[in-house]
């Protein structure tokens, strides 16, 4: 995984006894015995039968489930420029408590990251200070303006992992052809945030009938789905790598699911809290609540859920969005977009969607990994002779969120006070122990 | 009642229970000595980030025929026109004491968001396109006056709903008074999940014959500049209220300020049917009648000795 970054730490020597291991790519669903040695999975057998050599820290993991840890295509680190919200440090600590070992994280900084020298410094940072490892998106188009393109190929060359203008759609038709063709050259994921502001301009929250009955002005669905349409067959066209940022609409996943089924080389991702909120919670105008894309119907979200299971929808991507308090202490109009979330991610979605049977435990974990592989990465896997990148969970422990503040420089969790099931006890990435729940102690062998 | 932020947080019988009290000050009004001494040395400050006459001037009004101070806080050449945060702003004016906030804000929840941050009871006086309550309370005010009650009445609320936050308050109250409402403008202008109130949305006034009340909403003139409407003349044209189309028996009513010409014609206005005065003049006594029941409320008193919360009261 060459396009990722983290800080060097000492390799995991860990012998995890007894865990449910749970690898939907690799049929593992059952008791074993996990060894780490060196930072790679040295050895998996029956629960049991491993010891651990001198030195190895052993976990008693029984009832305890094992996890290839997860990848977020879609985070926001707030690096540079926006640090009293987020940085590479606090931001990857939230990311390693919520069971994750990669996140991809967007260019809207101030500056935007639009060209080499920025990225760069971005990169030897990273490697100072990320507890997982970190990929960098780069603008496509100059200050995120959609006039110029970036310098695509400089920018893939000083590490960019793909291209996006996330936060703003690309307006221009013409503009987007022109960083697709230029994919062909350079390569990289083009990611897009699908909007038509002529539709959405102004809108705080979905167009209906929570929109109409507060008067906040609306973002219809359309102004998402349309655009998706127009840039699958932009993509279609010139057989370009497209992926589709946050879906949030049944007509968006409809127009995506056709581009797929015309055989377009598209993928999709879909957030957890347009998996389990709709346009009712913001009745109360939370500002934890607004979001873009906003926070649709009940249909809307069915739709997500039915694609998320049949695969029509690629992967979770959570869209961690942090913002300062007395930024969000405004009223519903005037506060920012977004929402933390990578510290919730699992929790929310094992409670809310598998427990009471809408998703299997083994889809959750392949939507949750499956970014990898979509933005040209290694697939997070549980297998003898691989880099270490599990998560070690109690899926009994419940817990409040926010009850014991947050790894995240900022609380803007949508999700904030309610009771979830599910707490990561310890996250290894790329061969490193990166997260230890705070109470979770390990015995020495 | 605590505060008064909307008109979905109260009941028919709270509504009656207001109305009765301003029908006794609409009493007083009469008497030579207007003043009544209930609220002498209580602090009332009207908070306004919106251009108001009639609303602040009748608020102030209101507040002093109850003896009450009065303390005007307008946006243009305050500390808000130096960037201080609404919170901020709402905890120096809290250190004054204050028995109510009337707020007007062009932001929708800004009264909601106040009332977390202060001891004051806090009244909503308009937030962005979605309550002004206090002209509800008024207009129902003053169709009672008129007709006795609203059970069964047919009301037509005619024009730019989409942007009006009067609209969404009255079909609210008028509902809860069992009035069957009517919504009625250009497609562009009525949001198209409107129903969810309890009304009826129509396109065109070719049924406006039906109405016992007619209740014309101020046009925006920008509203063109966005393109919601092709032409003044056309909408004139369409859904202006005139001669023509109000009947002799129908009662008119304007929240005001009204564009003479474009949603009225002059005609309507000045005739006997209209009631737009007389919905100004109900704006002071129904505005004392809300104000006597938020700084009665029991808890104002007792919620001022404890601290100051500093935490946003979100959801």
């Amino acid at each position: 995984m060459s396009s990722l970054f983290a800080a060097p730490r000492p390799a995991a020597e860990l012998l995890l006894r007894g865990a449910h291991v749970l690898d939907p790519r690799n049929d593992l669903d059952g008791p074993r015995d996990v060894l780490v040695r060196d930072g790679l999975i040295a050895e998996i057998a029956a629960p049991g039968s491993l010891a651990a050599p001198a030195g190895v820290e052993q976990i008693d993991a029984e009832g305890k489930h094992l996890f290839p840890a997860f990848v977020d295509p879609h985070v926001h680190l707030r690096v540079p420029g926006e640090e009293h919200k987020e940085d590479l440090d606090t931001g990857t600590r939230a990311a390693a408590a919520g069971g994750y070992c990669a996140v991809v994280a967007m260019p809207n900084t101030v500056p935007t990251v639009d060209e080499p020298t920025l990225l760069r410094g971005l990169i030897a940072t990273a490697k100072e200070q990320a507890h997982v490892r970190v990929g960098f998106m780069a603008a496509i188009s100059v200050g995120l303006r959609g006039e110029q393109l970036t310098a695509m190929a400089e920018l893939r060359d000083a590490g960019a992992l793909g291209f996006t203008d996330d936060g703003k759609p690309v307006s221009s038709a013409g503009l987007l052809r022109r960083a697709l063709q230029y994919q062909q050259l350079c390569g990289g994921v083009v990611a897009l945030h699908e909007e038509d502001a002529t539709l959405s301009g102004g809108g705080v929250m979905h167009e209906g009938i929570v929109s109409a009955t507060l008067g906040l002005a609306g973002i219809p669905s359309i102004s998402e789905s349309t655009m998706i349409a127009r840039d699958s067959l932009i993509a279609a066209h010139e057989g370009a790598r497209v992926h589709f940022q946050h879906l949030s609409a049944r007509g968006s996943v409809e127009a995506f699911a056709q581009a797929k089924a015309r055989g377009a080389r598209v993928s999709a991702e879909v957030s957890p809290h347009h998996l389990l909120l709709t346009e009712e919670a913001v009745r109360s105008l939370d500002t934890s609540f607004k979001m873009n894309p906003p926070l649709r119907s009940g249909d809307d979200r069915r739709a997500l859920i039915d694609a998320l299971r049949d695969g029509t929808i690629d992967c979770i991507a959570t869209d961690h969005a942090p913002h300062a308090r007395d930024e969000k202490a405004v009223v519903f109009e005037e506060a920012p977009m977004g929402t933390t979330g990578l510290e919730t991610a699992f929790a929310a979605l094992y409670t809310e969607l598998v427990l009471p049977g809408e998703l299997t435990l083994a889809c959750l974990i392949e939507r949750l990994t499956a970014a990898a592989a979509l933005f040209e990465l290694e697939t997070p896997t549980l297998a003898s002779g691989v880099q270490a990148n599990l998560c070690l969970v109690d899926l009994a422990a419940s817990w409040r969120v926010g009850e014991s503040g947050y790894e995240s420089r900022s609380a803007n969790c949508c999700f904030g006070g309610r009771e979830l099931s599910a707490r990561t006890l310890l996250t290894v990435a790329g061969g490193q122990v990166s997260y230890r729940e705070r109470s979770f102690t390990l015995s020495a062998a | 009642m605590r505060h008064l932020l909307s008109i979905e947080d109260l009941d028919r019988d709270e509504i009656e229970r207001i109305l009765s009290a301003a029908a006794f000050f609409a009493e007083v009004a009469d008497r030579p000595i207007k003043k009544v001494p209930s609220f002498r040395g209580r602090l009332v400050i009207n908070l306004f980030y919106e251009a108001s006459t009639r609303t602040r001037s009748s608020f102030e009004l209101a507040a002093k025929r109850l003896s009450a101070d009065v303390l005007n806080v307008v946006s243009s050449g305050s500390s808000v026109e130096k960037g201080e945060s609404l919170r901020d702003t709402v905890a120096t004016l809290s250190a004054y004491g204050p028995d109510a906030i009337v707020i007007r804000s062009p932001h929708a929840g800004a009264p909601a968001l106040v009332a977390g941050w202060t001891h004051a009871a806090v009244v909503n006086a308009g937030d962005g396109k979605h309550q002004h309550p206090t002209q509800a309370l008024l207009d129902v005010y003053v169709l009672r006056q008129r007709l006795g009650s609203l059970e069964g009445r047919s009301i037509w609320i005619v024009g730019d709903v989409l942007h009006s936050r009067v609209a969404r308050s009255c079909v609210q109250a008028f509902v809860k008074m069992g009035a069957e409402v009517v919504v009625a403008g250009p497609p562009t202008l009525v949001p198209a999940a409107l129903e969810a109130l309890g009304c009826e949305v129509r396109h065109t006034l070719a049924d406006i014959g039906e109405a016992d009340v007619v209740y014309a909403l101020r046009l925006q003139q920008e509203r063109m500049s966005e393109s919601f409407l092709p032409s003044l003349r056309e909408y004139a044209d369409s859904y202006q209220i005139d001669a023509r189309r109000l009947k002799p028996r129908q009662l008119l009513m304007h929240p005001g300020p009204v564009n003479r010409g474009i949603e009225l014609a002059g005609e309507v206005i000045d005739s006997r049917q209209s009631l737009i005065i007389e919905q100004v003049r109900a704006g002071i006594v129904v505005r004392m009648a809300v104000l006597v029941e938020v700084l009665s409320g029991s808890h104002a008193s007792d919620a001022r000795r404890l601290p100051v919360t500093v935490e946003p009261q979100l959801a």
